[in-house]
């Protein structure tokens, strides 16, 4: 047990009195990594706070549906006879045919296509609130009055609150690509220093090699020098997030505050933080243990 | 101990190193190692200490075949021996003391028992009062006495030397011998190359010393 503990000590120790010599390039080091890591954590931190943003607001669907244009006015009284006696139904609004086709020609950006028209074209029209909101008691609402006379389409729009979700999804996505890539990145950018440092010591390496030392001894002080790169990569780039989403929430107070709501940017959670902490340790272990049994492979060879 | 049986040892695109060697060294010996320049000492050494595998033939360390250990198990058949090589390999970024530590750490000793070995292991070759000195400091016996420390200092049971006198003037080669000598008198096996017998071998160890004269890779009586 002792012996064990000395064998990690011992390497352990060595790396961090290199580390002080070379003081400066370690921080640089540790700030390229972090840098790196803080871009999708900031990507990530947005995206997860819109998300809750979007999820703060209620989403009321609405049931349009559009009657047909030879649609009789005793039909039209019927559907609203049916509206009206409905239990599902919370509100509706009736706009006749005339009203829509002058709100389109008022429309600046439909005015144009109003003009060309010399006929309105447009149904009359019932905008309809539920009372139950979950999709799939709004959708078998929509089938049911679409089946009623002389109702040509009935629509849902709850769209927009999907499309959010389908924009927040690709947002998770490219942060999922980004993360793959500056992963890769990490690791070439630590195996590099790791590399040049085994050149710096390749002649220890190899009178180690002849006197009877493990690949394991060998590989142990650089494993643990590429960990605490990424230890200190990964402490880096979480102040980087924090001081970032600091310096967003002042303006992002301002905006909240004319639109009289109490949203902030939240900061990252103790998810995101270990998250964020053990994927650099990982970087870092893996970059440097790329990089040291290459050389190793390479001295053997010798 | 050693047991070479019919090996050879060609490296690619050359001719045989050493061709069809057959000897024996018993725990003790004195073993001399002689022949000129390219006749094949380095690698006979280097086939003895486990750094090299032979081509052909079996070359038996401790009643192990080198040739069927795995890489894994080699590092711990090195550490059997003591190596000492011709041009010190001694590293010149760390003083003396740490230079003689090398080979513990590798052990997985340290701290108060490690410092103990290493003051032990530079009291033998005279240089305790330089522990603190950077090797490039050293004169050229030194170094090649702060190499045998730290060949002596995880106390192996065979002591190589490759050319260790080379590039020593005669005083100093005496000397040296006479450090080597010593580790043979306490029971280490000792295998030094050099390019001829030396004349200063005691006379009461004449009876344990063992000449393997190489010429061309071959073995001559």
């Amino acid at each position: 047990m002792n012996q064990w503990l000395n064998q990690h000590m011992q390497p352990l120790r060595m790396v961090l009195g290199r580390m002080r010599q070379n003081l400066l390039g370690t921080v640089l080091m540790c700030c390229v990594m972090g840098v790196t890591l803080s871009l999708p954590a900031i990507l990530f931190t947005i995206v997860d706070n819109l998300g809750q943003l979007a999820g703060g607001i209620e989403s009321k669907p609405q049931l349009s549906l559009f009657l047909k244009l030879d649609a009789s006015s005793s039909t039209n009284q019927a559907i609203s006879e049916q509206l009206k006696k409905h239990a599902g139904i919370a509100k509706y609004e009736f706009v006749t045919k005339e009203t829509a086709w002058e709100q389109m020609q008022q429309n600046a950006n439909t005015a144009d296509i109003g003009a060309s028209l010399d006929k309105n074209p447009l149904p009359d029209a019932y905008f309809v609130t539920p009372k139950d909101i979950k999709p799939e008691n709004v959708k078998r609402l929509q089938q049911e009055m679409q089946q009623w006379e002389g109702v040509e389409l009935a629509q849902v729009d709850a769209n927009w609150i999907k499309r959010l979700d389908t924009v927040l999804k690709l947002g998770k996505k490219a942060i999922f690509v980004l993360v793959a890539l500056l992963g890769f990145a990490l690791v070439a950018i630590i195996g590099n220093t790791i590399r040049l440092q085994i050149m710096t010591q390749l002649e220890e390496i190899e009178v180690s090699k002849l006197i009877g030392a493990t690949n394991q001894f060998i590989r142990r002080p650089f494993l643990y020098a590429g960990t605490l790169y990424g230890l200190g990569g990964g402490l880096a780039a979480w102040l980087i997030v924090l001081a970032v989403v600091q310096l967003f929430n002042t303006s992002v107070t301002e905006i909240a505050d004319l639109y009289a709501s109490q949203f902030r940017l939240s900061m990252p959670n103790v998810t995101i933080t270990l998250a964020m902490l053990l994927s650099a340790i990982s970087l870092g272990w893996l970059g440097s243990f790329v990089a040291v049994n290459r050389s190793l492979a390479k001295i053997e060879k010798l | 101990m050693i047991k070479f049986d019919r090996v050879s040892k060609r490296y690619p695109g050359s001719f045989d190193a050493i061709k069809n060697t057959s000897f024996e060294i018993e725990q003790g010996d004195l073993v001399f190692v002689t022949g000129a320049s390219g006749a094949g000492k380095s690698t006979l050494l280097k086939l003895i200490a486990g750094l090299e595998r032979p081509t052909s033939g079996t070359v038996l360390i401790n009643n192990q075949n080198v040739s069927q250990l795995k890489a894994a198990a080699i590092p711990y058949l090195r550490r059997n021996f003591g190596l000492i090589f011709q041009d010190h390999k001694l590293l010149y970024d760390r003083n003396c003391f740490d230079n003689v530590a090398l080979p513990l750490h590798i052990n997985g000793i340290l701290g108060e028992e490690a410092a103990k070995r290493i003051r032990a292991a530079l009291d033998k070759v005279g240089l305790l009062s330089k522990e603190k000195s950077m090797p490039i400091t050293l004169s050229g016996g030194e170094q090649q006495r702060l190499a045998i420390a730290r060949a002596v200092v995880s106390r192996p049971a065979i002591l190589i030397a490759d050319e260790p006198t080379g590039n020593l003037d005669e005083g100093y080669a005496a000397d040296i011998l006479g450090v080597l000598y010593a580790f043979q008198q306490v029971g280490v096996t000792v295998i030094i190359a050099s390019h001829e017998l030396p004349h200063n071998i005691p006379d009461n160890m004449q009876n344990v010393v063992k000449v393997l004269h190489l010429q061309h890779g071959e073995l001559t009586a």
